[in-house]
């Protein structure tokens, strides 16, 4: 009877610990703003992140080689409304209690700030999309890895697609919006600009409610710059670029942050024509296994086309950049699980440092030393409002390797019609 | 050398604007001693009245400025009678807080009804080129009817007999009252034109620039300015005023940061309050 009880002991301990140890499901957490300010992108994140999970679990999961099968993935998530103090309780809760095997960021700067110090406090590798911001990675995290490309970098290519269109064109005038994001993209520009021997004949701010620009546009007239960079949110941007087609300013290139890339913008018209504007991703780039070999980049993941039919039919709306970033930043996880063929977070987080890949968010490769975790594969797209039969449609016109039309240069083209 | 013909011609413009603005401000002022703090909801009211005759009329917007002013008189003579009349003779803070409760409750129902969303009017109309910029024709028509107005309120002022009786009740509302002036009419029809010219001046200027519900305090500020800098209570000051204000945001913007603005606008404000608080054109 004794040896009874000690054998069914064994036996039912033997099922519990491999019950308990065997993994049989890959669980991602994050927390998203299912209501508050950030409601909008938040959604569209999280789409995306769903869309990904639903197509691994179609395909039988991600494929472990240590475990010699595949596993399914489950998102844990939870709303954080917007608000920062949530995002640090639910983060520990997601690692603590839940206990993911990997985290993603929530949307915004500023709530991946506070996500990052507690996935750096316990170790656990976080995936940060729809956060911009430098600063986060200037704090020396080890495990946190950026998808967007940093703010510092947001106008930089304009300069450079200035420089390739126009060898000569040296004068650049800068205005932006008196708020932290753009002056921290506008500040990057300027010394950027400097570095490459532009001559920034302009840099003023503007206060965040101005709709008189003539002040502004009459000085920078004076000036004869050969391009006009800057902007700060969707409104004064979009004013913006219609005073300096009504005062038919003989710029080169415009090239304004948020606004154009809003297709709200197409309201004043004429005026949009040819405005240039970065942006994250659009529909309409271009990334393929061919331009990856020109990069000699290896390509993974799914196609622009497939991602962009798929989005459409699940949630019968265009897929933006947000929605984009959230499922690249699983992809990321995906690929990094594929190589190592474990869950183990220390190889996994080798496989990220050493990741230089090509997707169809574009390239994607992480800083190392001082800025670990900074985006520095993944470039900027820019588009252009172009007419196609009488109607303005956005295009994507840099960089070349992404582009599907030809930049319209220069922008004054459209006054000599 | 353009540049400058350019910034002059610009802040002309956008100062005869401003200058209708300050007008509504300043007869108001000028008749019953009211500091009338809706004059920014009024000039918001003014903006979007214009939008919804251009959106859904499918009227110009200069045609809309006639039922605008002839609105914004019958508004202007019921909100008189409704905020002001039984406190007209109160002290100055009473009238203040009356006319900033009458502007919460408009800011209130306009963001109620419109939101705060950025509106626009697109008058397509083009622009002309001078050296390396241009100037739009809507700036020249907006400038155009704001002297056209001034001229015709100067006019109503000095050569009608209502007119005569505004100024009459404005230098002594009791010996008008002894000549047998119906001085309460005359004060309602006073703050009538003044509400009026706040509505046609934010329908000109709505014109020009994308607007919200909030524009208002922006112009209600600026008229502040001008109204000191010109004197309170003077039509030619406020023009004055106007076209000072307009011409150094155009002018010294070309050489200094044009976010110093703010900033030398109302040192000057206080430099004219210190040495000459009538204003430049004002009596004493």
């Amino acid at each position: 009877m004794k040896k009874l009880i000690v054998f069914l002991m064994v036996v039912v301990f033997a099922m519990l610990t491999t019950k308990a140890f065997a993994k049989d499901k890959i669980l991602i957490g994050f927390t998203t703003s299912l209501t508050g300010k950030l409601n909008a992108e938040s959604k569209a994140q999280l789409q995306g992140l769903q869309m990904w999970a639903n197509n691994v679990n179609k395909n039988g999961g991600i494929y472990v080689k240590s475990l010699g099968k595949k596993l399914p993935v489950a998102l844990k998530y939870y709303d954080d409304e917007s608000n920062k103090e949530r995002v640090q309780q639910l983060y520990v809760r997601l690692i603590n209690d839940d206990k993911v095997d990997f985290l993603i960021s929530p949307y915004s700067s500023d709530l991946t700030a506070t996500a990052a110090i507690i996935a750096q406090q316990y170790g656990k590798i976080m995936i940060s999309t729809g956060a911009a911001a430098d600063d986060i990675f200037a704090k020396g995290f080890s495990v946190v890895y950026q998808m967007y490309t940093p703010a510092s970098r947001y106008l930089t290519g304009a300069l450079d697609m200035l420089k390739k269109y126009d060898p000569k064109a040296k004068k650049v005038a800068i205005i932006y919006e008196q708020s932290e994001f753009a002056k921290a993209v506008c500040d990057a520009a300027k010394s950027y600009a400097q570095k490459n021997g532009f001559n920034v004949v302009m840099f003023e701010a503007y206060t965040p409610n101005t709709t008189d620009f003539s002040a502004f546009l009459n000085k920078m007239s004076s000036l004869k710059p050969d391009a006009l960079i800057g902007g700060g949110h969707f409104a004064d941007g979009e004013t913006l670029a219609k005073q300096v087609y009504e005062q038919k300013i003989p710029l080169k290139l415009i090239s304004l942050i948020v606004a154009p890339a809003v297709p709200k913008f197409t309201e004043i018209g004429e005026a949009a024509l040819y405005v240039t504007a970065p942006s994250q991703w659009e529909p309409e780039v271009t990334y393929s296994q061919d331009s990856a070999k020109k990069l000699r980049l290896p390509y993974y993941g799914q196609s622009v086309k497939w991602f962009t039919d798929t989005y459409r039919n699940t949630y019968h709306q265009e897929p933006g950049y947000h929605a984009a970033g959230g499922f690249a930043s699983a992809l990321v996880i995906q690929k990094a699980i594929e190589e190592t063929g474990t869950l183990d977070s220390n190889k996994v987080k080798q496989a990220l440092d050493r990741m230089n890949i090509m997707t169809f968010y574009g390239q994607i490769k992480f800083a190392q030393g001082k800025y670990h975790g900074l985006q520095i594969g993944h470039e900027m797209v820019y588009l252009q409002w172009l007419k196609s039969d009488n109607k303005l449609v956005k295009e994507i016109v840099w960089p070349l390797s992404a582009a599907n039309a030809k930049l319209v240069f220069p922008y004054s083209t459209k006054f000599k019609k | 050398m353009l540049v400058w013909v350019n910034a002059i011609i610009n802040g002309v413009l956008i100062g005869l604007a401003y200058a209708i603005a300050a007008l509504g401000l300043n007869l108001i002022w000028g008749v019953m001693k009211v500091i009338n703090l809706s004059h920014g909801a009024f000039i918001a009211l003014g903006m979007f009245a214009a939008y919804l005759s251009v959106k859904l009329l499918g009227l110009s917007v200069y045609t809309a400025l006639v039922p605008i002013f002839v609105g914004g008189l019958a508004v202007g003579v019921v909100a008189f009678f409704v905020s002001l009349y039984r406190v007209l003779n109160e002290k100055e803070l009473t009238t203040l807080l009356s006319t900033y409760a009458l502007s919460l409750i408009i800011i209130g129902l306009g963001t109620f009804f419109f939101t705060t969303n950025p509106r626009a009017i697109d008058t397509h109309l083009g622009s002309f080129t001078l050296g390396y910029s241009s100037i739009s024709y809507a700036r020249i028509i907006v400038g155009l009817i704001s002297l056209l107005l001034a001229v015709a309120l100067y006019l109503f002022l000095f050569k009608t007999s209502l007119g005569k009786a505004i100024r009459a009740v404005s230098q002594n509302p009791t010996a008008s009252k002894l000549y047998g002036i119906n001085t309460t009419l005359v004060l309602s029809i006073s703050f009538g034109i003044g509400v009026a010219f706040a509505a046609v001046s934010g329908a000109l200027i709505a014109s020009l620039f994308p607007f919200t519900i909030l524009s208002g305090s922006v112009y209600e500020l600026k008229s502040f300015v001008i109204c000191v800098l010109g004197g309170l209570g003077s039509p030619a000051g406020a023009i004055l005023g106007g076209l000072i204000l307009g011409l150094l945001e155009n002018i010294l913007t070309l050489k200094i940061p044009v976010d110093y603005m703010p900033f030398i606008e109302f040192t000057i404000l206080v430099i004219i309050l210190l040495i000459k608080p009538s204003g430049l054109w004002g009596r004493r």
